[in-house]
């Protein structure tokens, strides 16, 4: 699912009075929901609070992180050796929507292999593991927004 | 309206932009480099997205990651702000072809007032008057050259033409020293701006730097709103504005005025624009158009009460302009001191945590900064860190309000030229009006 579509359908929720929606697309299907199960605890002074829509498989959070002022674009590091974003753009698993994803959870992976691909302005840059070792985590979703110096995959 | 802006800057101006774009409902996107996170116009943005590590050039001067973040973030235009990429005609285009509008003129334009040989050229088909010079670019003819000097009079000034700002200047006094003088500017020019024409102009003594505020919409209609009187410089470096300049005539005024909004429709601009002039001896002399938003627009804005970024948008929304040339109506005068964080005595930068901010208040007080107790000067980027206006019915009453208000900005924790400011705001030749753009630099000794 297109994550500025996603987006459209967040901001349709909150103009109208429409409490929940949900949309199936072929196989993909997203339910937003107004008041969802956990309330995020920030405070309200900050103008970024978007209701949290959930079911849809890749996590569909807006642009950018925090409005709150912690320092940098790192949140709570995870252990290990996190490979940055070097560019703004959106991130891909894959090389394209019906291939493999270039790494999974548990993947081994030497210097120089590709992690992922940051699309930016229509072209495709791959991004390479700077340290050898086994991925740990792939901290941001299949087609979401990243900006420069966020956490893409920990190495272990 | 437009629904979203991205604002491609940083520190007092991006949250300028910020707040008229919230005035008129648009969401705000606001890029940063890893140095800037803690901005309050980052802080206070409805989307933010880092472009990159503190270095200007791979971030505000990064072009791919500030396209890149209108991109992912669905903006419809952005806002250039001052310095940076606003008078960029690459960017511009880029922005274009991206999709996304430019708050700004047209890219063609941009790049017609960069160079500064083809802007005086398109000026004086459009009726402004010029600095008596070369008419065009110095060719490697020494006897051209030395031809077109003794035509002019000395002292002349050769200037790059991919200069600007006070960049790329030398002056000449004697006929011996003209050829010498004109290899050494081009070399420099060469080396720093990828661009080594140059022209040569008469130099002027002791001229007053004056410039017209344009604004102009994409149906043709141009209005000015008056001018500015910027003598006031250390360096080619404004330190402290006015508005109007002492002096001028009502006359006076409306004509160069009108010259200048007859110009921009001429030339089919679009959007905010400055025509900045020499004035000695009565006469008006164009040396350059600023073809984006200036720091010193709140000036203007006082004596004319025009929100002129709120204006910029509109006309980037393809809005005609919201008033005509008769409805503008010039009312007090203002001033403002640009608020830098440095020695004001030795001018040497001094970035650091700001211990206690506390802004001045009461009537005919405006403040345009982005400071904040606890905020970091961050040591990157220049040092204007904020710029106190004070406005009044008739310049004494300004001149007294800026003087008080100067004096009850406390900025602790780091240096700035506040002093400097208080001191001018003393010295009997700036309190009667009228100095020019050498005085200070001679009050300074230096």
């Amino acid at each position: 699912m297109d994550i500025r579509k996603v987006k459209k359908l967040i901001e349709l929720l909150e103009e109208s009075g429409i409490a929940e929606i949900e949309i199936t697309e072929g196989d993909d299907a997203v339910r937003i929901s107004r008041y969802p199960a956990s309330m995020p605890a920030a405070a309200p002074v900050m103008p970024q609070q978007i209701a949290a829509p959930v079911a849809a498989p890749a996590a569909a959070a807006p642009a950018a992180p925090a409005a709150e002022p912690a320092a940098a674009p790192v949140e709570s590091a995870p252990a290990g050796h996190a490979v940055t974003a070097p560019m703004v753009g959106t991130m891909y698993h894959s090389p394209s929507p019906t291939a493999e994803a270039f790494v999974k959870v548990g993947d081994r992976v030497e210097v120089g292999d590709t992690v992922c691909i940051i699309e930016a302005m229509k072209m495709m840059n791959q991004i390479e593991a700077d340290k050898a070792g086994t991925i740990l985590s792939i901290e941001v979703g299949n087609g979401e927004p990243v900006e420069f110096g966020q956490t893409l995959v920990v190495i272990g | 309206m437009l629904d979203k802006v991205l604002i491609a800057n940083r520190g007092e101006i991006a949250l300028r932009i910020q707040r008229a774009c919230r005035e008129l409902g648009i969401k705000t996107v606001a890029v940063h480099s890893t140095a800037d996170a803690n901005q309050k116009h980052v802080l206070l943005a409805d989307e933010t997205v880092c472009i990159g590590p503190p270095s200007s050039t791979d971030s505000y001067l990064n072009m791919p990651a500030i396209i890149s973040a209108a991109e992912v973030t669905d903006a419809m235009a952005i806002h250039p702000g001052y310095g940076f990429l606003s008078e960029n005609a690459d960017f511009a285009e880029r922005v274009e072809d991206s999709g996304f509008k430019f708050i700004g003129p047209s890219p063609d334009l941009i790049r017609m007032m960069g160079d500064k040989v083809s802007a005086i050229r398109a000026m004086k088909e459009a009726g402004v008057p010029t600095v008596p010079g070369s008419d065009g670019p110095l060719t490697d003819d020494a006897d051209e050259c030395l031809r077109i000097a003794r035509n002019i009079g000395y002292p002349v000034i050769i200037k790059a033409s991919g200069g600007g700002g006070g960049r790329g200047m030398r002056v000449v006094h004697t006929e011996a020293s003209l050829m010498s003088s004109i290899n050494m500017t081009r070399a420099e020019a060469g080396a720093a701006f990828g661009n080594d024409q140059v022209y040569m102009e008469k130099f002027l003594e002791k001229p007053r730097h004056i410039e017209f505020q344009v604004i102009a919409d994409e149906h043709g209609n141009a209005v000015h709103l008056f001018e500015r009187d910027c003598s006031m410089q250390r360096r080619h470096q404004k330190v402290i504005e006015e508005a109007p300049a002492p002096g001028i005539t009502h006359e006076q005024r409306m004509e160069m005025g009108e010259r200048c909004a007859a110009a921009c429709r001429h030339l089919g601009y679009r959007n905010a624009g400055t025509f900045e002039f020499l004035y000695e001896d009565g006469e008006f002399y164009f040396i350059e158009m600023n073809t984006r938003l200036q720091v010193e627009h709140p000036v203007t804005e006082l004596i004319t009460g025009i929100d002129l970024v709120k204006e910029q948008l509109r006309v980037a929304n393809g809005e005609p302009l919201s008033f005509t040339q008769d409805d503008i109506e010039l009312r007090g005068h203002a001033f403002e001191c640009r608020i830098n964080a440095e020695d004001p005595k030795t001018f040497v930068p001094s970035p650091g945590t700001i211990e206690t901010w506390h802004p001045p208040g009461g009537p005919g007080v405006r403040v345009d900064s982005h400071l904040y107790s606890g905020y970091v000067v961050p040591p990157y980027y220049d040092s204007m860190i904020g710029k106190l206006i004070a406005y009044g019915e008739t310049r004494e009453v300004a001149l007294a309000r800026m003087s008080s208000a100067l004096h009850e900005l406390v900025v602790d924790g780091i240096k700035t030229n506040t002093l400097l400011h208080k001191e001018i705001f003393q010295h009997a030749a700036f309190k009667a009006g009228g100095t020019d753009i050498h005085y200070l630099e001679r009050r300074l000794g230096l």
